[in-house]
């Protein structure tokens, strides 16, 4: 608000200026230097009236107490707010946000809204999934023993606390080593029917302790996904607000309202589960895009604030919806976890069972049979995809996640512990005659030199080729044109590359983290590999405090 | 894929023959999209990369060439008071304005990425595509008529000096282009100000003088000529009686608009057969040029509407004082003169030397617009501003970005 004074002020006295000099050049008329002296003499005035008034109120309003930034207390209308790229409109409970920047990539191999036939027999948690956990975790199972889902497989010797269980039952069968003898994957040879272990579920009203110990115990604890940092939170380390985003805008992501169906009792179970876990507030994010479909389950969840977000690709990351419903500072500690999780969070309280099962969407240009697929969390990728794959000459790479932000696979690996989709894409091993000039094939760009933009709903077969070289920082602004967030990526990046701690912090590197970058990093001209270096930066702030 | 393997396999031995490798890198990478595919990160990239950018920059540029081109010759002949039509003897228009503009624009190009070349095989790098974009805009803010020893050295300066010193493409503080430009302008004033050097092929442009023609224009183009029977160059043409050579700018400081619109009209100079430097003087073709970098989102709108109002708001303020006749000519004649909308389409959105900010690009464009009009209409020496201003502003575009960055960070801290 003071920078618009100074703005006003300055004008005033250019406009001042302007008149007074005009005056002097014309020096036969005194009768226009007084006329303008008068009325620079009465729009002066008049400014400083607003003004006096403007800041009456301000201190007015500081003594009752209210935040003068946040709720834009007086006359003038502050010119971040004329101009800001959102719009918010408050109505009851529910809030809408329109985000303006973003990027929706459309890809061919969509999954069908159908559930296909699997028979995934190897299931394993890897602790290489989990940020921040010691590389050498303690494994409580042998090789030969069996267990029953929700029986413990590990815990981390750092917090012993809180248990890392099986998501089937079965007999382990493997206990993975990587470099340095790190643990990588404790495998489980499934049962042909599921056995589990029964706890004694605490009631809600229990208090806080209680539940997390219960928790902890029965391995829900890790569902929970700590920010910033993305770390599965201490044993006492309660959030500041639980945020759930109902809908995924990232390239080929399943649709929660199909991944919901059926599970309606469990999810808002679960709600009501994270709103004893958490002093603030549970927050849903809900698609709001015009003609969106949302589930019963979401528009009707109770016990928990609901936010409607439109716009494109990040818009249903919760990085991006924590950023505008209450951003992350300093200190602070939210919890956020996937649709599926809080349905296994609602199952294990309404029938004391840790059901690890999930819908996972196969998708993408090299999958023959585009679909859904019941299954466990940590499926096997290769038992997930078996014959499913395109057979043909060109190479197929398997990724656990999204294109943007998941992890490539082998067939011989794992789903990571948090995602519901696989997608396969083609390799783009190939040599390409003036492909950055005229593309044989249409790829996708968020760049308006390809004609792209002409055409919204084509659906682009993508591969990994990374189309160019890389270079230095050549082109601003491209970041925060997807990016819908105030944050400025690039100045960010640069901030961890020079390992400026009180930069980082201070540009907002704990509201982020790797997937809402990952539209940034697509778009890059530079091919900058930005998930990467944030993950460094996150790890500098993370270890200093 | 024959041709493919068949350059692969001349593939000279990087130790061996570092320079010899990164020449052969530079160009089978702009023949041939690498085969690198991602990996950690993200795993499918957008089609754009920085030789698509920079490739589009220069497409932007080639309306500005060609007129560029053929308006050398065009001035050339207005000065023998001969073809007056603009499109009068065009072959001889024509071949003389590529005798010009060629030699400038290999120069330009053999010395600036020559040492491209060599620096980036001296660090073992892959060639970066900046130069480029340099390479296509240097010959455009040049007389017509510059020596090529000095273009040869400033280029060397300002590519030496100005960008490899501090680390290549993406690297540096100040516009490389400019910085060619503004070495001549100090070392060589000579030869780049005044009323004599924006008509080419005269040593001056009293009257009377005999046109300078060589072997190009007497040999070569009058022999093609001859035999298809056209009109040829007369090497007795010598300038007119009456002639000055003056540019708009030179007239506007002299007398205000009054006596621009005495030797120019206004649509000759917003079409651009005017005398300046060669890719300067179209007004109608750059804006079509910068129109396609919006459209394109290659350079920042924000740069360019703040320069915009910033000179407008430069004008304002000078109008008002009005002291000298120059200082009374108005914002939109102030457009149609000299190199401003050049300077803000191709010159001030260069990202790299410019603010990175969204908010910080209005503040730098509208700074660049505020003294480029102050520099061009009070100072005496030389009534042109965009290039110093430019340079000046790019030394502060980092402060700019500083104090918006700092607001952010406060921001943040206070609502914490």
């Amino acid at each position: 608000m003071r920078k618009y004074h100074k703005a006003l002020l300055t004008i005033v006295l250019l406009s001042s200026t302007q008149v007074i000099l005009s005056a002097q050049s014309d020096k036969g008329s005194s009768g226009f230097l007084f006329y303008g002296l008068l009325g620079v003499g009465v729009l002066v005035a008049m400014a400083a009236i607003i003004s006096l008034a403007d800041n009456l109120l301000k201190v007015e309003a500081d003594k009752v107490g209210l935040d003068v930034v946040k709720n834009d207390i007086g006359i003038l209308p502050s010119i971040s707010n004329m101009i800001a790229g959102k719009t918010t409109n408050k109505s009851g409970d529910n809030s809408f946000t329109k985000l303006s920047k973003g990027f929706d990539i459309k890809l061919v191999g969509e999954a069908a809204a159908e559930i296909a036939s699997t028979s995934v027999t190897r299931y394993a948690i890897c602790p290489t999934d989990f940020h921040g956990i010691s590389p050498i975790p303690k494994v409580v199972v042998e090789v030969g023993d069996s267990v029953k889902a929700g029986d413990v497989l590990f815990f981390d010797k750092k917090v012993p606390e809180i248990m890392y269980t099986s998501p089937v039952s079965g007999e382990v069968i493997e206990i993975n080593r990587g470099e340095k003898r790190a643990i990588t994957e404790v495998v489980i040879l499934a049962d042909k029917t599921q056995q589990f272990k029964k706890f004694d579920v605490p009631s809600l009203v229990a208090g806080k302790a209680e539940l997390a110990k219960f928790l902890q115990d029965s391995g829900a604890w890790t569902l929970f996904n700590q920010r910033p940092f993305d770390v599965v939170p201490g044993i006492n380390d309660f959030p500041r607000d639980i945020f759930i985003s109902t809908f995924d805008t990232a390239p080929l992501a399943p649709d929660n309202n199909f991944v919901v169906a059926g599970k309606e009792a469990y999810f808002q179970k679960g709600l009501e589960v994270l709103a004893a876990l958490t002093d603030g507030e549970v927050h849903l994010g809900l698609n709001g895009n015009a003609g969106a479909k949302v589930a019963d389950a979401f528009k009707n969840a109770a016990d928990v604030k609901k936010h409607y977000f439109a716009g494109k690709h990040p818009a249903g990351n919760v990085g991006i919806q924590i950023h505008h419903i209450k951003a992350i500072k300093s200190g602070d500690k939210v919890w956020t976890l996937g649709v599926q999780d809080v349905i296994t969070l609602g199952k294990l309280f309404a029938e004391g069972i840790y059901d690890a099962s999930k819908l996972i969407a196969i998708s993408g240009n090299r999958v023959v049979n585009p679909a859904y697929v019941q299954t466990y969390t940590g499926a096997q990728v290769g038992e997930l995809l078996a014959g499913n794959i395109k057979t043909d000459d060109k190479k197929s790479r398997i990724i656990s996640g999204d294109v943007l932000s998941g992890k490539q696979k082998s067939t011989a690996q794992y789903l990571s512990f948090r995602d519901d989709q696989i997608t396969v894409i083609e390799e783009g091993d190939e040599f390409e005659m003036f492909g950055w000039l005229l593309p044989l094939k249409p790829r996708p760009s968020a760049s308006r030199t390809y004609p792209n933009f002409l055409f919204p709903g084509f659906k682009f077969e993508a591969n990994t080729n990374t189309h160019g070289e890389k270079r230095a920082f050549v082109v601003s602004g491209q970041y925060e044109e997807v990016l819908p967030m105030d944050i400025y990526p690039q100045h960010l990046m640069k901030a961890i590359m020079a390992n400026d701690f009180e930069k980082m912090e201070g540009l907002g590197i704990l509201e982020l983290t790797e997937e809402d970058v990952a539209l940034c990093e697509f778009v890059c001209t530079s091919k900058s590999p930005l998930q990467k270096t944030l993950r460094e930066g996150l790890d500098i702030v993370q270890s200093q405090g | 894929m024959g041709l493919l393997q068949f350059i692969k396999s001349i593939e000279p031995d990087k130790k061996k023959s570092p320079f010899l490798h990164t020449a052969y890198d530079a160009f089978f990478t702009f023949a041939f999209t690498p085969d690198t595919v991602t990996k950690g990160g993200v795993h499918i990239r957008d089609g754009m990369d920085l030789k698509r950018l920079m490739f589009h920059v220069v497409m932007a540029l080639q309306l500005c060439y060609i007129f560029g081109t053929y308006n050398i010759g065009h001035q050339h002949f207005i000065a023998q008071g001969e073809y007056l039509g603009f499109m009068d003897g065009f072959h001889l228009k024509l071949a003389h304005g590529l005798i010009k503009m060629l030699p400038i624009f290999i120069v330009s190009n053999v010395v600036g990425l020559g040492i491209e070349f060599i620096s980036a095989a001296r660090k073992g790098h892959a060639v970066e595509e900046g130069y480029l974009v340099t390479g296509a805009l240097i010959p455009l803010i040049m007389p017509p008529d510059i020596p090529l020893w000095i273009l040869a050295v400033s280029i060397a300066f300002a590519v030496i000096i100005g960008k490899e010193a501090f680390g290549g493409t993406g690297m540096n503080i100040w516009n490389i282009a400019l910085l060619s430009r503004v070495f001549i302008f100090f070392a060589y004033p000579t030869t780049i100000s005044g009323d004599q050097v924006w008509v080419s092929g005269f040593d001056s442009l009293a009257p009377g003088t005999v046109a300078d023609y060589g072997w190009w224009h007497t040999g070569f183009f009058n022999s093609i000529f001859s035999s298809m029977g056209l009109p040829l160059f007369d090497s007795a043409a010598s300038v007119v009686d009456g002639y000055s050579g003056a540019t708009p700018l030179t007239l506007a400081y002299q007398g205000g608009w009054e006596q621009v619109t005495s030797h120019f009209s206004e649509s000759q100079m917003l079409w651009g057969a005017i005398p300046g430097s060669i890719g300067e003087t179209s007004k109608v073709l750059i804006i079509i040029g910068a129109l396609f970098l919006i459209v394109t989102k290659v350079a920042s709108y924000r740069i360019m509407f703040g320069m915009i109002l910033g000179a407008i708001g430069g004008t304002l303020i000078l109008n008002a004082w009005g002291a000298t006749p120059f200082m009374e000519v108005t914002w939109y004649q102030h457009f149609l003169m000299g190199s401003f909308l050049f300077a803000m389409a191709f010159m001030a959105t260069d990202p790299v030397t410019a603010s990175g900010t969204n908010k910080g690009k209005w503040i730098y464009g509208a700074l660049i617009g505020f003294i480029g009009i102050i520099v061009r209409v009070i100072n005496p020496a030389y009534p042109e501003g965009w290039m110093l201003a430019i340079l000046f502003v790019n030394t502060f575009s980092p402060l700019i970005d500083h104090f918006v960055l700092e607001a952010n960070i406060k921001k943040r801290l206070k609502s914490a």
